[in-house]
């Protein structure tokens, strides 16, 4: 038996903290892309040779796309179950009728709405700058939602673990971000020195940039087969983690 | 009466070694007002937060209507409603939003009448749309409440619940445990306010140290254990007791003009007679006679104190 109001009221109650904050939800992110596409699109693509036939401003597309859904996705799922334990409010959640499954669906289902839906919002953003042809439509809005899911369960673990503010906001900006940074965002992997290149193979989050943007070019680093898989083998680490959390309490019951 | 919470042997112990509950057993009984009665730290909230789920247990069992609360959680859990002893509440949520989370996190499907009787019980239909940091610490009280209703549950939890509450809303509280009562709904309060456990619970469970000192009608409680105090308000004012009246232990206070004389309700002879029959042969009048029963704070004071 599956508690299905329970992940309702959750994803209801996760959502409509997202439509308080329209500025912080939606205009912060679309606004620092539109910058992005100023800058690395207009200004300097401008002088940037194609690269695997592709426009550079229409290049980095994926990559801006990737680097604010991978981004946001930790930081709304993150902060989702960060606050109810900041405020004391979780009491609830450990007093109902629910399973860790059940909440993990709620919070990280959430959290993956709103930053895929960011994406979508950036994309359709993106056309106003670039001309843009998707080669395999389908496959990326699946990539962008799996992406989503995935970063968000990381999010997850990372509001479980945080005991502060700080150490919420520690991991994003020493980890998230640089990996996402130098996995491919703003170049192709082949565009670095060869040292730089096998460094870049240990990065994770290259994979995921790379399959996405095969998905529109089909042009990508690694072959779109390891992306996904290396996307299905982060979901299932992160959820082994999760689960082991509720398993022993950690930080949750004492 | 049936035992609605059964609980077995019970004992926690916190990662940093701290023993909170020590091999406790208690009962509660269905559609009972009981208050778990202790000092702070006597591990009152341990208990409750054990029983509803916010705390793991070290050992021993607890059945709540009989499925237990580890294996059974999901049915555990539905029948019961926590009312926290801190104001948790998400501070921009509004209260019609926060009490619908709660309804569906404990799996029940959405029902406006049933919110709508229920904020309008507690006096917050007008505020279902104000957001939470807008209303007063009373009115955040009355939100826990209706969220730990949500569900209708059969059995609520309140800790400590009229800590820092106004004798207004304390009133209203005492009132809708007793209406909660009547409608069958099993009740079970922390408290170190003696007057509220003495007003309205129907058991008095004293808790210290992890243990269950003694579980006992209220008024049995107060009947075994009370001492009552027979006070006599002299006409004229005395300089010093009458032999034949301290013979028999009574006292004078009150700068002369009244006399006090203490008895066990439990023994058979209070000695009020003898006492009475005493000012009489020693010639003193008075002008009124008044008897004062000790509250359950000097019974609790007593209980601690033996141990």
């Amino acid at each position: 038996m599956i508690n299905f109001y329970a992940i309702k009221a959750i994803y209801r109650f996760e959502m409509s903290r997202t439509y308080r904050t329209p500025l912080q939800s939606f205009a912060s992110p679309v606004i620092s892309t539109v910058l992005y596409f100023v800058v690395f699109g207009s200004a300097i693509g401008n002088r940037m040779t194609p690269i695997d036939g592709i426009s550079y401003g229409a290049f980095i597309v994926p990559g801006l796309i990737m680097l604010t859904v991978m981004t946001q996705s930790v930081a709304n799922a993150s902060f989702g179950i960060y606050f109810p334990k900041f405020l004391g409010t979780i009491y609830e959640h450990l007093s109902a009728p629910i399973s860790s499954f059940e909440m993990v669906i709620g919070y990280v289902g959430a959290a993956a709405t709103k930053s895929a839906g960011v994406g979508c919002i950036i994309l359709a953003v993106s056309f106003l700058f670039v001309p843009l042809e998707i080669e395999h439509p389908l496959l990326m809005i699946g990539f962008l939602f799996a992406t989503a899911l995935c970063f968000s369960l990381l999010g997850f673990i990372l509001g479980l673990w945080a005991k502060d503010f700080e150490q919420l906001n520690v991991v994003p900006t020493l980890i998230i971000t640089p990996l996402v940074f130098l996995g491919g965002s703003f170049y192709s992997i082949d565009m670095l020195p060869s040292l730089w290149q096998t460094v870049s193979l240990f990065n994770p989050a290259m994979y995921v940039i790379s399959g996405f943007r095969w998905a529109f070019f089909g042009v990508s680093d690694v072959s779109i087969a390891i992306s996904l898989l290396s996307l299905a083998i982060f979901a299932m680490i992160f959820f082994a983690i999760i689960w082991r959390i509720f398993a022993t309490g950690y930080r949750l019951r004492q | 009466m049936s035992a609605v919470v059964q609980i077995k042997n019970l004992t926690k112990r916190y990662g940093d070694g701290k023993l909170a509950l020590k091999d406790l057993s208690v009962e509660f009984m269905r559609g009972e007002i009981i208050a778990l009665l202790g000092p702070n730290g006597a591990g009152k909230t341990s208990l409750i937060s054990i029983i509803c789920g916010l705390t793991t247990i070290s050992d021993g069992r607890v059945t709540v209507d009989g499925f237990d609360i580890q294996l059974d959680y999901r049915e555990a859990r539905s029948l019961i409603g926590l009312v926290p002893q801190e104001l948790t509440l998400e501070p921009f949520e509004t209260v019609m939003g926060t009490v619908s989370l709660s309804r569906g996190l404990f799996g029940q499907a959405p029902n406006n009448d049933y919110v709508e009787g229920l904020l309008s019980r507690l006096s917050l239909w007008e505020k279902r749309d104000s957001p939470i940091r807008e209303l007063s610490g009373g009115m955040k009280r009355r939100v826990l409440i209706a969220k730990a209703l949500s569900h209708a549950p059969k059995i609520l939890f309140l800790d400590e619940p009229t800590a820092g509450v106004d004798v207004d809303l304390r009133r209203d509280m005492w009132r809708l445990v007793k209406d909660l009562q009547a409608e069958g709904v099993t009740v079970i309060l922390t408290t170190h306010y003696i007057e509220e456990a003495e007003e309205i619970a129907d058991r008095v469970a004293v808790i210290n140290e992890g243990q269950i000192l003694l579980v006992e009608d209220k008024h049995v409680l107060m009947n075994r254990l009370g001492k009552k105090e027979l006070l006599i308000e002299l006409s004229d004012s005395l300089i010093e007791v009458p032999q034949g009246l301290a013979s028999l232990g009574v006292r004078l206070q009150n700068d002369g003009r009244q006399l006090s004389y203490s008895y066990d309700m439990a023994t058979e002879k209070s000695g009020i007679p003898e006492v009475l029959g005493a000012l009489k042969a020693e010639g003193i009048g008075f002008s009124d006679v008044h008897t004062e029963q000790s509250s359950l704070e000097d019974i609790f004071i007593e209980l601690v104190a033996e141990r």
